[in-house]
């Protein structure tokens, strides 16, 4: 260390420059290291699961890869007359990708797909695979592939099988992402399902407004309280902030829970006002939508409260006293004054609050009812009770988008970069 | 580093990484509650005092998904796994567990052939059945599913499990369907359409339940009138004090089963498990633990009386049985759970 700064000292301008140039850029290679490091870091943990999601929600293989010969037969033969059965090249290739399957898992997955165009068509798909295992009867009247499998199942010559099969047959397929619109393909186009199989567009109209709804009482709650947070003594002011952060630094499940105990039909809320005379009989107070709401809005609070103090906090006490001084109401200087200046914080601590919102799922899980559950109980439903990855990547994607709009418009109409905590 | 260092940091390396593969603990999973405690009891303690080998329980609520995943990716961590019939199936299609083989299981020739299935071999009959809360409706409570939809002679909630399965077999029994014809007619658009109506009725009274324990703990705090639920857990809330009526008018029964998940490196260790749970030993402590039928027959023929009464497959409790249709199940299951998913929703 010492040796290189007795050097430094006998050094001409012309190399000092250069030292100083050689240090500056070993900083900035440093720099663009961190970004790069930060930059994979959102490419493995971010992008890569969202493309991912992506892919799942119009990714189709499953009939491709049980079925190649028959879908390169399909596409070879008749296309223009889809309301025919296929000529008889299609069903030996059929035959040939029973007989070849490379394994049953194959075959089932191809069932499993099949089956949502029509309910039938795995136990379909799976007993004529069966068949194909077993040695080959010696029927002298049987003598095409079409007669060996009309004879295991008469839908092998339907129609109907062959058109369904058809549209379920591409790499790739809007099918998932229609369906979480509560729309299917036909062989005329696009068109609504029917009216008593709609469920998603509703579902996505209920999460919003939850959202909407928690993100609003938030708000209201939220906005007094940073208010008296900033205002308060220095003892009440850690008081308040406890008050807000002790329970965020709780399990979320934990909290959920103690609110199954406090306002449950024999729990401490409703004892209390039976006792005092109050009420009759116990108010419904969980497993609806009040539970959902009450537990919702004390457990994203913190997401309004602090984006609002923060902002509330840089705010000078004296604009008030300015504007009384000038000869304001109260109520006007509050107006035309103090609120102007906490839209950000409102605009930040809000859209926050709805976003972590419109994706909650373990609070309405536990404290709604039936008729409570949000998109993200129905993506659960997919992933883990009915193993459909296409379905849930395809509703998953959908509240991306919803929140992505609601991101963009609140952009335009507050700005971005405040939205960001930027400014 | 001199040249036998290296080999020995070696050598040290690539034994530390293949007891690391080795490592993983023998992991048997089932659906938790009182049946995983009876397991415990009678199959896992036992079990591992013999073997002397550490051991994991784990607890799931069903599904395939987790299966599929680490099958997928090559990275089994669960071993020995209860699933029931139609997910079994299905599991099995898709290539997401072991096919059994049966020279494995020395005790095999005691279990009752139809146990064994491609991917499974029978774990336990269960079966759902009708109880209610004695101190509302002492001796005159429901006796059918009929009397379960009666809201006006024994007010209060119902119980049923929130899934299409089971649910909806029920609702066309109380709409006066035979048990033999329940299948024939919700195969069809008019069934299914006839036991969603006939669900509409009560739909204001129903409280769903999701695990087999919810039932009771309601029914014992009073939240619901009449339930549907698990005969083994209302056994166990019996011998704990309760005195909860077991309907088995209409039972509707079936299989769970034990299956292994596919390439698993413990595959020798869950095969030396599950010969011990089919021993007739192990299978007739399990039966004393909870009442669910056990399938070694050398078991279940030196069963006490008492014991087999309380089982689903004696004979007194079979009339009118309903035995769930696992092919039907697992052709409808998707369809059927989308279409109630989305009533229950509305």
């Amino acid at each position: 260390m010492s040796v290189s700064s007795i050097d430094v000292l006998h050094l001409d301008d012309a190399s000092l420059v250069k030292a100083h140039q050689h240090s500056n850029r070993r900083k900035r290679l440093f720099s663009v290291l961190l970004l790069l490091l930060h930059l994979a870091y959102t490419a493995i943990f971010f992008a890569l699961p969202i493309g991912m999601m992506l892919y799942r929600a119009v990714s189709n293989p499953e009939l491709l890869q049980a079925f190649p010969r028959t879908i390169t037969a399909l596409s070879e033969v008749n296309a223009a007359t889809p309301t025919l059965l296929p000529e008889a090249p299609v069903f030996d290739a059929l035959e040939q990708d029973f007989i070849n399957a490379p394994n049953i898992a194959v075959i089932g997955e191809a069932a499993r797909r099949l089956n949502y165009e029509n309910s039938g068509y795995r136990f379909l798909i799976m007993s004529t695979a069966r068949q194909y295992k077993k040695p080959a009867s010696d029927d002298p009247l049987v003598t095409t592939a079409q007669q060996r499998l009309a004879a295991i199942d008469p839908r092998w010559v339907s129609p109907q099988l062959w058109a369904d099969f058809r549209r379920a047959s591409p790499a790739y397929s809007p099918y998932y992402l229609l369906a979480a619109l509560d729309l299917k393909q036909t062989d005329q186009g696009v068109e609504a399902v029917p009216e008593n199989q709609r469920v998603y567009i509703d579902l996505i109209l209920k999460t919003l407004k939850i959202a909407l709804i928690v993100s609003l009482l938030c708000l209201l709650l939220g906005f007094p309280f940073a208010a008296l947070m900033v205002k308060a003594s220095r003892p009440v002011q850690v008081l308040l902030f406890l008050a807000v952060m002790l329970p965020f630094w709780t399990s979320l499940l934990a909290r959920t829970t103690a609110w199954i105990v406090v306002l449950q039909e024999k729990g401490i809320v409703n004892t209390l006002l039976l006792r005092l005379g109050l009420i009759d009989q116990p108010l419904p107070m969980i497993f609806n939508l009040l539970g959902v709401y009450i537990v919702m809005v004390h457990i994203l609070l913190p997401f309004s409260v602090l984006p609002l103090y923060n902002v509330m906090k840089s705010i000078p006490p004296h604009y008030m006293r300015a504007s009384a001084s000038l000869g304001a109401h109260p109520l006007r200087g509050f107006f035309h004054v103090y609120l102007p200046m906490t839209l950000t914080g409102i605009g930040s601590g809000t859209l926050l609050t709805f976003i972590v919102a419109a994706g909650y799922y373990v609070t309405p899980t536990l404290v709604g009812s039936a008729r409570e559950q949000m998109l993200g109980y129905f993506i659960a439903f997919y992933t883990n009770t009915t193993v459909n990855w296409g379905m849930a990547s395809a509703l998953g994607l959908v509240l991306i988008a919803c929140v992505l709009v609601i991101y963009l418009l609140a952009a335009r109409l507050v700005g971005i970069r405040q939205i960001a905590g930027l400014r | 580093m001199s040249s036998l260092n290296k080999r020995l940091a070696i050598a040290l390396v690539l034994s530390a990484a293949t007891t690391l593969a080795q490592a993983r603990d023998l992991t048997v999973v089932g659906f938790g509650g009182a049946t995983q405690e009876a397991f415990d009891k009678a199959y896992f303690k036992p079990f591992a005092a013999q073997s002397g080998k550490p051991f994991v329980q784990d607890t799931y609520g069903g599904g395939l998904a987790k299966q599929k995943a680490m099958v997928e990716s090559g990275n089994p961590t669960w071993d020995l796994v209860q699933m029931d019939q139609n997910e079994m199936e299905l599991a099995c299609e898709q290539g997401l567990l072991e096919d059994l083989d049966h020279k494995q299981l020395k005790n095999a020739p005691e279990v009752n052939p139809e146990a064994f299935s491609t991917c499974g071999v029978g774990a336990f009959v269960w079966s759902e059945v009708m109880t209610y809360d004695p101190k509302k409706f002492g001796a005159d409570g429901p006796k059918s599913w009929a009397d379960f939809w009666n809201v006006k002679k024994w007010p209060g909630k119902r119980g049923l499990r929130k899934q299409a399965r089971m649910t909806l077999e029920i609702a066309l029994m109380a709409d006066g369907v035979a048990p033999t014809d329940v299948y024939k007619v919700l195969a069809t658009k008019q069934g299914q359409d006839r036991a969603f109506a006939k669900l509409d009725e009560i739909k204001p009274y129903i409280q769903w339940w999701e695990t087999g324990a919810q039932p009771l703990e309601w029914l014992a705090a009073g939240n619901v009138a009449v339930t549907a639920a698990y005969n083994g857990r209302i056994a166990i809330a019996n011998q704990q004090g309760s005195n909860f009526p077991l309907i088995w008018q209409q039972q509707l029964y079936s299989m769970d089963y034990w299956t292994i998940i596919k390439n698993t490196p413990n595959k020798d260790q869950s095969y030396k498990l599950l010969d011990y749970i089919l021993s007739s030993k192990a299978q007739a402590e399990f039966a004393h633990a909870i009442p669910y039928g056990i399938v070694n027959t050398k078991a279940s023929a030196a069963l006490d009386a008492k014991t087999v009464d309380a089982l689903p497959n004696a004979p007194a409790n079979m009339k009118d049985a309903l035995l769930l249709d696992t092919p039907f199940w697992v052709n409808y299951e998707e369809d059927l759970m989308n279409r109630f998913t989305r009533w229950v929703a509305q």
